[in-house]
């Protein structure tokens, strides 16, 4: 069987970050990623990062997954795993990956599940009609493959995923004439607000789609006012002719193999739904599973490069990798990821760890 | 509203806005930055002490404006395209005001373009007086606009038509 003394599964900043802080401790990693290329969602970013320098701030995403990779591919302890999904967990350390159309299993010592998360989306009338993408599916067409999705671009939602999204389409060319948010504020940081706004882009918030219209694909969606309850108020119907909706409403960790695992689990909203229970250092209840990034909660793409950098340290050490540096190393990055966490944009994943950690206390 | 909209109040804009004594010397930064959010290039990227330390990575920026020269540096370095450079001595009734910009078309040196207020509506035509890259690994151009003087403070993005 394939061996791999640490098996990192997702190679997005979470997971290239947990496979160079492994590898150098002096750890074997072997890092799989189910596409051809690493980086995750980092390749579609070209928006500069914030954060401070440690995290790559002023880089574009797409080019701190150019350093990353290269890192990784460089990297004399990295085996590096392109287009293998991550399929099952078995018992006694064994994960089965999808490689070229045949299935692998693979042992492991330690495990680190870098798997990140996938989008939310809507339902309403008509929501499965042709121009109705998720944000994630609009980035790759264009920042992937180089395609338009369209050549007007309705956004629903204004955290930093759609106001970011919306700021890509206009830099492709794209008209988007509205982002639209049930909430009654803007999610997204709000210099990201403000730089789609001052290109003429309106923000609505309390508002949503109730239907979208077409043919053979989408023509037009019905946006309406929300009340405080979040409820429609009826007579506030408006048309917007658009020929792409982009869906931009959140996204949840995915878990499916930590759940196959045993790992205890609790749904935690303010993380993104179910997310495993973890010590300070990343490990779940399950011994030698690991988590780092989205999986773990959904957070910026910041936070999950520190967190990978913990993981990493954690499984090295625990196979008796880095003992010296550990502490020091390990001290380092909790500091940068709670100066991360401690403003006002980090009391959501604050709470959410709270609830999580509330939720052990009451199971024990 | 900022947290409905994306447009900062009034309030906001004058209070990052250096005094009229400083804005009457020559060149100089306008950071809007109104949300602390873990981010803090802006104060690395200034090697004058333009930018006062911060304590927290979540700070505002808060400024010396006694040092900063207006050289333009912290605009490309801030992820959120807040910062802006602003000369009113450039002439009676006109200003420079230098702004970031990631689009196509990059306008020439010379040309003519509309001026965007906060809101993208068009308040002016306005000169690009000079372009200039943010640097080698920074794909933002950072443009030097002729503007009306009255508008250097409203004025905060262009269109190339």
């Amino acid at each position: 069987m394939n061996k791999a003394e640490i098996l990192v599964i997702g190679s997005g900043p979470a997971g290239l970050k947990a496979s160079l802080s492994a590898a150098d401790q002096g750890a074997g990693v072997t890092l799989v990623e189910r596409d051809l290329f690493l980086g995750g969602q980092l390749v579609k970013q070209t928006h500069m990062f914030f954060g401070s320098r440690e995290q790559y701030a002023s880089e574009r995403g797409f080019k701190i997954a150019e350093k990353l990779t290269a890192a990784v591919e460089e990297h004399p302890g990295v085996r590096v795993l392109k287009g293998a999904a991550a399929l099952g967990y078995y018992d006694d350390n064994v994960v089965t990956l999808e490689m070229k159309g045949r299935v692998v299993p693979v042992s492991y010592d330690a495990m680190i599940m870098a798997t990140g998360a996938q989008e939310n989306t809507l339902m309403f009338p008509n929501c499965d009609l042709p121009g109705i993408y998720g944000a994630g599916a609009v980035q790759t067409l264009m920042n992937v493959y180089g395609v338009l999705p369209g050549k007007r671009v309705a956004m629903l939602g204004a955290g930093n995923i759609g106001v970011i999204v919306s700021y890509q389409l206009l830099q492709a060319g794209v008209e988007v004439p509205a982002i639209i948010e049930a909430a009654p504020e803007i999610g997204a940081y709000h210099v990201h607000a403000s730089k789609v706004r001052r290109m003429g882009v309106p923000i609505y918030t309390s508002q949503t789609v109730v239907s979208a219209h077409g043919t053979d694909t989408l023509e037009k969606v019905i946006i309406v006012k929300l009340d405080g309850s979040w409820q429609p108020v009826p007579g506030t119907e408006k048309e917007l002719d658009v020929d792409v909706l982009c869906i931009a409403v959140g996204l949840t960790p995915l878990t499916e193999i930590l759940f196959q695992a045993g790992c205890e689990m609790a749904y935690i909203p303010e993380l993104g739904g179910h997310v495993p229970r973890r010590s300070a250092v990343m490990e779940t209840s399950v011994p030698n599973i690991y988590i780092a990034g989205d999986v773990s909660g959904i957070e910026e793409a910041s936070a999950a490069m520190v967190e990978g950098t913990i993981a990493g340290l954690t499984a090295a050490f625990n196979l008796g990798y880095g003992r010296d540096s550990y502490d020091k190393k390990i001290a380092a990055a909790n500091l940068e990821l709670d100066a991360l966490r401690k403003g006002p944009t980090g009391e959501k994943i604050r709470t959410g760890l709270q609830n999580l950690k509330r939720t052990v206390e009451v199971r024990q | 509203m900022l947290k409905k909209t994306g447009v900062p109040t009034s309030g906001q804009v004058e209070a990052v806005k250096p005094s009229p004594e400083r804005l009457a010397e020559g060149p100089v930064v306008i950071v809007e930055c109104f949300q602390e959010i873990p981010c803090d290039p802006c104060y690395t990227a200034c090697k004058r002490g333009g930018f006062l330390p911060f304590e927290d990575i979540n700070d505002l920026p808060r400024m010396d404006f006694a040092k900063c020269n207006g050289c333009g540096i912290c605009i490309g370095a801030c992820p959120g395209l807040a910062v802006f450079v602003v000369d009113e001595t450039y002439a009676e009734d006109k200003a420079l005001l230098m702004i970031p910009w990631e689009f196509l078309p990059v306008p020439e040196e010379g040309s003519i373009v509309k001026g965007l207020n906060r809101e993208g509506d068009v308040l002016a035509d306005v000169e690009v007086k000079k372009v200039r890259s943010a640097g080698s690994h920074n794909q933002t151009s950072i443009l030097t606009l002729i503007v009306p003087k009255k508008y250097a403070h409203d004025i905060r993005s262009i269109r190339v038509d």
